[in-house]
């Protein structure tokens, strides 16, 4: 091969280099290792993280069960290891199963039409944001305060860039429910977007259809968040959304300490051709058999460039594939079942302990804690290798005393009778 | 003859998931409740419960892996043969990564968690940042944006900071007209104006018309190196002199970085900042589009600035800091795609210093040996020495009325993933062809038969080359009505 | 094959005056240029044009183009048929595909325009 280039050795392949940016040296890396090494250098990194607790943790991540099935799907080479199905006669795998994601979305969110993934759901906040701005030509965003506080830092930091203006609009105390004064307060003729979450933060069921009117009326677009994607197997679709957008990490997706996921944008008809990233679409191909094909492919970055709706590329193609799998392992029955077992777990702890907030809630609900701080709560629980709720104090000062948790199918009774009996 | 390449196989025939349901069917079972069943309408309100999910699928375990199992096998995949896509660093991706990435105390390991018992996740990212910060020459690097274009929107976020910290974060940046489209589109939504610059003849960035375009204006130049040509920007040393006298930045798409691990450091030859894409450079898998990672890499200047919050060590242990007054903010929730950086740092470890070099070498010799052999028979329009990759135009091949997308599809006949068509566009009728590391000269020798033996068909036949591909389960694809008529979902 | 009675852009587009309304399209050369075109994008009525700035786009799949109008004025009609039939835009450009009626606000800008023999030598002359 050398002989074909035309050098000797392979060093004369970057003669061409300017000296001044050679390396002179190898880089300060430790030489490579075996497969078996690498095992256990990350079995080891595994034992220093938490083992064997159970945990109570939700807050826009959750621990359902993954089912056997996923794993064995998506580690197949040929989805695994393949690429953009730019050349749709040989992707005709991912491509149907993004059609078939795109349409489990659809049916999930009541929406007309859904993306084939954006990174996450935290990213998917701005990216619909400006499909509003796009879509009324109206600049100004209102968000609720119980929409997750790092969606709002994400928002706030594409926002910032685009003159856009975003203001926040807050909670009733008792309820835990968006302030409809409040937002009614704020929106005005500039408003493109007001976005609220449902289930919210808090884990309450929010006044969607109340912001819907409101946003209607001052020619807002809604944009309606989920975290909690198993909520959508009970909870009816948000009816006057104008843009669903959201995070499918519950669907099969490992915790994984905060990525990889997969977040989604769906919406109307009407505004597809406003809709961030990649599509697929139905077709046949010369022999008149059905076919899908990557399209509307003159919304990207790649053909629109400066103009695109969105830079974004990727897609988050292999995570959604696991999401595909879970929905249909699971199927119609499976995800109303899997949600009511979650609103059962959530409410017989929620039964032992105060809720803070008297709205309706799913699988997540916010207390208060008396005698001890949120910390020495945890604590204590910790001795029972227990890992207790999320407290709030970091996001909401006012609940600096509180404490959001979660019960999922995967908690256990006994662990949460012995939450209970701390917290009480 | 010996079989040497992948054949036209049987592929059994699938309808979608929602035409092989039946009401009734699972491929799941629950345990019973331990805790009472709980009254969906008492708990949620009557008005929040949905009636069932219309068309939602239901069909048996065995029918649901029969259905993805058949599906795969209409795909290609690196595990079949070789992409030989520009600018994608399709190399093979390790077996082993998807090992350790389920480790089950890293995969399970939920952001909030209490630093105490993420120690593990939070060593992990440390190493991975250390290693890139030595791979890149660069002083510090996030982890936090989830993909190349991410990567790329903080950086411009990082750079408009600074100049905003120094009092005037400027109107525009300059773009190569050979960039990738995403560079273009950050700086966009970064709130820039995009001011394009013509390449020289020579495919390389024009110094003499860079002086003259780095106004008082211009922010940064976003550039990448070596170029989507595959040539090494032999300037790049003035041109990041060029824009610090004037007080702009240089930033970096570190998308052709396979050609420069171990060899050259941007760090070293005057990049401010730069993002790296993890599924190129670092082998994490494409999975059909994605999960990325875009981490960014910068110079100390702009270390302030990086996005919250950033890992610490205090006393024996790491920590989070979010007392950050200067960052950009966040890009993204919690910490960054931890399950692909796991992946990279398994590459990392396996290659090792002299490895990841080893690898750059073996990647540039292979393109360089595809030049040669492909040069007799295609039109090469920039003749500097290219580096991962190489860039022929379809010249020759246009004057009988074949084009490099039809060139691209008669070598799927030949059991190969087409090259990047058309891109750069500064090349008219461009197949942009980068081979990787992991092309052994088996592979690439035939590849280049492929490509020698279509250049002779589109002589002798050119009407059957432009029919192409003939092999393949579906025939060519109508991607017109598919945009003028688009059908996105199933309905019953 | 180009109308004498239609005026041309450098930018590939025609116009057809009549009275104080022009009626805009794109030429026969820019509909091959373009390829099978998927989707037209237009202004609404009542919009406000300047002549040289874009009043819409024409797409095909891997592109997309920048309509520039011929004349400046206010728009008082789109081409109903191209939302469902775009791809009359290729089968009829200087007739039944026409895009926008507009009704001039500066007749004179009319006079700078290309006569269809000039176009025809430019187009010549690009190849």
């Amino acid at each position: 091969m050398l002989d074909a280039c035309g050098v000797s050795s392979p060093e004369d392949l970057f003669s061409h280099l300017p000296e001044a940016v050679r390396l002179g040296r190898p880089l300060n890396l430790a030489p490579g290792v075996s497969e078996y090494e690498i095992v256990d250098y990350f079995r080891d990194r595994a034992a220093e993280n938490a083992n064997g607790y159970a945990s109570f943790l939700g807050a826009g991540v959750y621990h359902h069960y993954r089912p056997v099935l996923v794993d064995t799907v998506v580690s197949r080479g040929e989805f695994l290891t393949s690429y953009t199905p730019y050349q749709a006669e040989i992707a005709q795998g991912t491509l149907t199963t993004i059609f078939e994601f795109q349409t489990m979305i659809c049916q999930l969110t009541g929406m007309d039409v859904a993306n084939a993934s954006m990174y996450d759901g935290s990213t998917a906040v701005p990216e619909a944001a400006m499909m509003a701005v796009r879509a009324t030509g109206k600049g100004r965003v209102l968000i609720a305060k119980s929409v997750h506080p790092e969606y709002r830092e994400v928002l706030r930091t594409y926002a910032r860039n685009q003159g856009m203006p975003v203001e926040e609009f807050g909670y009733v105390p008792e309820a835990g429910t968006i302030d409809l004064e409040d937002l009614d307060r704020k929106i005005d003729g500039l408003t493109g977007a007001v976005i609220v979450q449902s289930p919210n933060f808090f884990g309450i069921v929010d006044r969607v259809k109340a912001a819907a009117e409101i946003a209607h009326r001052a020619g807002a677009l809604l944009v309606v968040l989920f975290t909690e994607a198993v909520s959508l197997g009970i909870l009816e679709p948000a009816a006057g959304a104008d843009i669903v957008a959201g995070e499918l990490q519950s669907f099969a997706i490992s915790p994984c300490y905060g990525g990889p996921y997969a977040g989604i944008i769906a919406t109307r008809e009407k505004f597809l051709r406003q809709v961030p990233g990649r599509l697929v679409g139905q077709t046949t191909d010369s022999r008149g058999n059905r076919a899908f094909c990557l399209t509307l492919a003159t919304r990207e970055q790649h053909i629109r460039r400066e103009k695109a709706t969105s830079n974004i590329c990727t897609n988050q193609a292999l995570i959604a594939l696991m999401a595909t799998v879970f929905m249909t392992v699971y199927g119609k029955q499976g995800l109303r079942e899997l949600a009511e077992q979650n609103l059962a777990k959530a409410h017989y702890l929620a039964s032992k302990l105060r809720p803070r907030f008297c709205g309706k809630f799913f699988n997540e609900f916010v207390v208060k804690v008396e005698g001890k701080t949120t910390d020495e709560m945890n604590k204590a629980l910790l001795k029972k290798k227990i890992i207790g709720g999320l407290p709030l104090g970091r996001f909401y000062p006012e609940l600096a005393d509180s404490m959001l948790l979660c019960a999922t199918e995967m908690s256990r009774r006994a662990d949460m009778d012995a939450v209970a009996e701390v917290l009480a | 003859m010996p079989i040497t390449k992948v054949r036209p196989h049987l592929s059994p025939n699938e309808s979608l998931l929602f035409e092989r349901s039946s009401p009734g069917k699972k491929a799941y079972q629950l345990p019973e409740l331990d805790v009472p069943a709980v009254d969906a309408a008492d708990a949620l309100g009557a008005d929040n419960v949905r009636a069932e999910i219309d068309g939602f699928p239901e069909v048996s375990e065995v029918e649901a892996i029969r259905h993805f199992t058949r599906l795969s096998t209409w795909n290609y995949a690196i595990d079949y043969g070789m992409y030989p896509l520009g600018s994608c660093t399709m190399k093979y991706n390790p077996r082993i990564n998807e090992l350790v990435a389920r480790t089950e105390g890293l995969a399970w390991a939920h952001p909030y968690q209490p630093e105490a018992l993420a120690q593990g996740s939070m060593e992990v990212m440390a190493r991975v940042e250390a290693a890139l910060a030595e791979i890149t020459g660069m002083d510090a690097v996030t982890l936090q944006p989830a993909a190349g274009a991410h990567g790329e929107l903080t950086g411009i976020l990082l750079i408009r900071a600074l100049l905003e910290k120094r009092g005037n974060p400027r109107k525009k940046i300059l773009i190569p007209d050979s960039a990738h489209g995403t560079n273009p589109a950050t700086a966009a939504i970064a709130g820039y104006a995009v001011e394009n610059i013509k390449s020289s003849e020579t495919g390389v960035l024009d110094v003499g018309a860079l002086e003259h375009l780095v106004t008082g204006d211009v922010a940064a130049l976003m550039v990448t190196n070596p170029n989507t040509l595959g040539v090494f920007e032999e300037n790049i040393i003035r041109v990041a002199e060029i824009l610090h006298a004037k007080g702009a930045m240089l930033y970096m798409d570190g998308a052709n970085m396979n050609a420069l691990v171990g060899i050259a450091r941007p760090g070293d030859f005057g990049v401010d900042v730069m993002h790296l894409n993890l599924h190129k450079t670092f082998s994490t898998p494409h999975g059909g589009g994605g999960p990325g990672a875009g981490p960014v890499a910068v110079k100390k200047v702009l270390e302030p600035f990086l996005p919250t919050p950033r890992l610490k060590r205090s006393g024996k242990r790491w920590t989070y800091d979010y007392k950050r007054k200067q960052s950009i903010g966040r890009v993204k929730a919690y910490y960054g795609n931890f399950g692909v950086l796991v992946r990279a740092l398994a590459y990392i470890l396996a290659h090792g210093g002299p490895g990841l070099r080893n690898a750059t070498v073996d990647a540039v010799l292979n393109a360089v040996y595809i030049r040669k052999g492909l040069e007799p028979y295609y039109d090469l329009p920039y003749r500097a020495p290219n580096m991962h990759e190489v860039v022929f135009s379809d010249e020759r091949q246009a004057k009988l009325g074949v084009r490099t997308g039809d060139i691209a599809k008669r070598l799927i006949d030949y059991g190969f993933h087409p090259y990047t068509v058309s891109f750069p566009l500064i090349v008219h009728g461009a197949l942009m062809i980068e081979p990787t590391e992991t092309e052994g000269k088996r592979e690439i020798d035939q590849f280049i038969d492929a490509m020698i033996s279509i250049a002779k068909e589109a002589e002798t036949d050119p009407q059957m080359v432009k029919g192409a591909p003939y092999g393949t389960r579906t025939s060519k694809v109508d991607e017109v009505t598919a945009a003028r008529k688009p059908v996105l979902r199933w309905k019953p | 094959m180009y109308p004498e009675n239609f005026r041309y852009t450098k930018e590939h587009e025609w116009v057809l005056v009549e009275g104080d309304i022009g009626t805009v399209g794109i030429t026969d050369h820019a509909q091959e240029e373009l390829g099978d075109i998927v989707y037209v994008d237009l202004p609404k009525p009542g919009a406000h044009i300047e002549q040289g700035k874009s009043l819409g786009s024409v797409e095909s799949v891997k592109a997309v183009s920048d309509v520039y109008s011929p004349v400046s004025g206010e728009v008082t009609e789109i081409n109903g048929l191209l939302a469902d039939s775009p791809e009359k835009l290729n089968a009829d450009p200087h007739g039944a595909a026409w895009l926008v009626k507009i009704r001039l606000s500066a007749p004179a800008e009319v006079a700078s325009l290309m006569s269809a023999a000039d176009y025809q030598s430019y187009i010549g002359a690009e190849k």
